[in-house]
């Protein structure tokens, strides 16, 4: 039996993207699966006793090591902010490439805790700051020091002790340009160094709050039980930076929406499913309704998901304790269909990632399929015809050309950098000033603008043609080119109109990143947790796999 | 240092303040940051052309013949380059291609760069008495290695080069002998043997 892959317009509506969870196609995962026969060392540890300093932890295989390097500094209370207006953080980060010298951790110490306005070198790969939540950390500190475990409960409606405010890679502030590591083998796969990074800080928290638990109390202090340390993660604070990220990435987020889909089609035309694998599958989907209900948001809108979320899996649950036999031909086909006549959009891709538990030998060719050679799509195809972009516009954009963009409340909103910090922001065209200054993220409504120019034209004129009179839809016409080859490149929907919820951008691609626990602080930002319940860096050579869907949060 | 993904999110921004469309503007960045790759001063010229074009009157030449020619103001190399690229496929049939009077020579330079990886030939480029030869994209040659290029071109002449080998067919059989010395000459026994295929491929 043959499945057809899903339809890019049902996949790629923003609801659905924003409805998007972890699996085992996650950066974070496919990242620990990667690195697990890596060497683990921390090489330097130079914090004084109230945790301030310099460590630095490694990866090594071979000839290759990968190095973190942490700056912890003292700042104020009132000095401490997750918006990236902020200019001081408790620690700074950089990844660096190779071993550090002493000379190498001198020059970093002067740029990375400024972040923004220090400049790295083609030696770091990565950078990135977090805050401390001042509340766990200071509350571990004392019971620690005190020779008792912290509070559990306190702990699991948190999920970490510190959390990131920005991860950044790829050049930025004269970091290391991707196309200079992009052929080395470990890291053929999407954020594979941010996601190293993430989870070398989150083993540096744990440190430090060891160490200034032990200096203030040297004869009684405990370390944390490695247990809690296991359950919890980084939190991280991402804001608008993310969501332009996928509509200026198109090729790369087909490869990651198009490795999802392939994996769910393969899974759904197995015809006979192996005993042990339906096994696997119910124990994670069970064991996961922990992650369901220890998932605390006090956001309205996705505190509505969970719940709908939460109905649904339990009675998609009672349907294969009761109605279900996985002797049956095709059984994940026939879960899938049963998935979408029952199921919220929430429970339908919550389930769908759980599906590809059992499943190594599908996943993991994947994965290496996930990065993209953008270079090689970016030039327009000039001397094809009108009627070929009107044909594609007609295919791969039919409910876009439905949308009517003379109504003012499906233009409502633009998208412009802002000149303080050079990050992506989201405004009221008709209540603020700057729309003049678009940032060209409105493709749906630039879609519909160029069809209706297309339909004016002659058919048999070349595109070269058409350009050279219409260049303000020349950024255009080279998505359109791109989505031909690339089925879910676009995202089918309105970025501008007046009931976007800029939060699904940034879910759809938290969910690859690996993250667990949404939680929406507003319609522009959110909080999430990576690596709660992973194993820790000395544990990797043989871990739990589905560590995610066993953790005790 | 700048590494290049600043240096094009920063050309295409900065082009797009300076009057050009988002799709121009990206197609600016990324040659910039194949020049400065190349190690030509790509951010200078266009840091320079656009302070010049505040003041300064350039002419659109949208349509590209075998000889172009501006007799009063000078092309502006962007939209020479654009549109050198979209119409490519006209223009790589021209034995040889004239301009005269080009602003900025090293921008449209880039431009024909990536045309050269694009179509698949090599390009030779002859402008006031300078010489580059533009290698699929992969790199430029250039008989005077000072890299200063001027702010402007009176006449530049392009030649796309077929694609031939650079070597004479005695210098090839002379090194493919050489290279049959690694071969074990087949017995007959090796003949039915070693190979996959039967003798015949008519079962």
């Amino acid at each position: 039996m043959k499945v057809q892959l899903r339809d890019p317009n049902t996949i790629m509506k923003l609801s659905r993207l924003g409805s998007f969870h972890q699996s085992k196609l996650s950066f974070l995962r496919s990242f620990l699966n990667e690195f697990k026969d890596w060497e683990y060392k921390r090489d330097l540890f130079n914090l004084n006793r109230f945790g301030y300093g310099e460590a630095v932890y490694s990866f090594k295989k071979d000839k290759r090591t990968y190095s973190l390097v942490c700056f912890a500094n003292k700042i104020k209370d009132d000095e401490r902010s997750d918006r990236v207006i902020a200019t001081k953080w408790d620690a700074a980060f950089t990844l660096h490439d190779g071993v550090p010298t002493q000379k190498d951790i001198d020059r970093l110490k002067n740029e990375v805790p400024r972040q923004e306005v220090g400049r790295l070198s083609f030696k770091e790969l990565t950078l990135s700051r977090a805050n401390k939540s001042l509340r766990v950390f200071n509350h571990v500190v004392e019971r620690l020091s005190e020779g008792k475990q912290p509070d559990l409960e306190l702990l699991s409606n948190v999920g970490y002790l510190y959390r990131t405010t920005a991860v950044y890679g790829s050049g930025k502030f004269g970091l290391a340009d991707r196309f200079r590591i992009k052929n080395r083998e470990e890291i053929n796969g999407p954020f594979r160094l941010e996601m190293m990074l993430v989870y070398l800080v989150r083993q540096f928290t744990f440190d430090q709050v060891n160490h200034v638990a032990h200096h203030k109390n040297p004869s009684k202090s405990v370390v944390l039980d490695r247990k809690i340390c296991k359950n919890l993660g980084i939190g991280n604070s991402t804001g608008l930076g993310m969501a332009p990220f996928i509509v200026n990435h198109p090729t790369l987020l087909n490869n990651w929406v198009m490795s999802r889909e392939i994996a769910l089609k393969k899974i759904r035309e197995i015809k006979i499913v192996k005993k042990k694998d339906s096994v696997l599958f119910i124990d994670c989907l069970k064991k996961s309704l922990t992650n369901i209900t220890s998932w605390n948001t006090d956001s309205d809108y996705q505190q509505i998901k969970i719940k709908n979320l939460l109905k649904d899996i339990k009675k998609f649950i009672h349907f294969i304790d009761n109605n279900f036999d996985f002797e049956d031909e095709y059984p994940f086909n026939q879960i899938y269909l049963w998935l979408e006549e029952e199921a919220c959009e929430e429970c339908i891709e919550y389930v769908v990632s759980i599906m590809m538990e059992p499943y190594n030998e599908i996943t993991n060719p994947l994965v290496s399929q996930m990065s993209s050679e953008e270079d090689k799509y970016f030039t327009i195809p000039t001397s094809r015809t009108i009627k070929d972009l009107i044909n594609i516009i007609e295919k791969k954009y039919s409910n876009i050309l439905k949308i009517n963009f003379d109504k003012k409340q499906n233009i409502q909103n633009f998208w412009f950098i802002s000149k303080n910090k050079e990050e992506p922001r989201l405004a009221d065209r008709f209540e603020e000033g700057g729309s003049e200054l678009e940032q060209p993220l409105a493709i749906a409504r630039d879609v519909k603008k160029l069809y209706k120019k297309l339909l004016v034209t002659k058919n048999n004129s070349t595109v070269a043609e058409f350009l050279s009179k219409n260049s303000e839809l020349r950024h255009i016409v080279r998505r359109v080119f791109i989505v031909e080859k690339f089925p879910y490149s676009e995202i089918q929907d309105n970025t501008i109109g007046k009931n976007i919820m800029p939060i699904d951008m940034l879910r759809l691609k938290l969910s690859f990143f690996g993250a667990l626990k949404f939680d929406p602080r507003s319609d522009k930002w959110l909080r999430i947790c990576m690596f709660q319940g992973a194993p820790l860096p000395d544990e990797l050579k043989n871990y739990d796999e589905q560590w995610v869907y066993r953790s005790s949060n | 240092m700048k590494s290049l993904s600043e240096i094009e999110t920063t050309a295409k921004r900065a082009s797009k303040a300076a009057g050009f469309s988002w799709g121009e503007a990206e197609e600016i960045g990324k040659c910039i940051r194949q020049l400065e790759m190349f190690g030509l001063p790509g951010v200078k010229h266009l840091n320079s052309y656009f302070n010049d074009k505040k003041k300064n009157t350039y002419e659109n030449l949208s349509s590209i013949n075998q000889l172009n020619s501006s007799s009063s103001n000078p092309y502006c190399p962007i939209i020479l380059g654009i549109s050198f690229l979209d119409q490519l496929k006209i223009v790589e049939n021209y034995e040889k291609i004239y301009f005269s009077n080009i602003a900025y020579p090293i921008i449209f330079l880039s431009f024909l760069s990536r045309s050269s990886e694009i179509s698949g030939k090599k390009i030779n480029v002859k402008f006031d008495e300078k010489e580059i030869f533009l290698n699929l994209n992969v790199n430029i040659y250039s008989n005077f290695l000072n890299l200063k290029f001027p702010k402007n071109s009176k006449n530049l002449e392009i030649n796309f080069i077929d694609n031939k080998d650079n070597f004479n067919e005695d210098e090839w059989t002379s090194l493919y002998k050489l290279s049959e010395n690694t071969f074990v000459e087949e017995t007959d026994s090796l003949k039915k043997g070693a190979a996959g295929a039967g003798l015949t491929d008519n079962d």
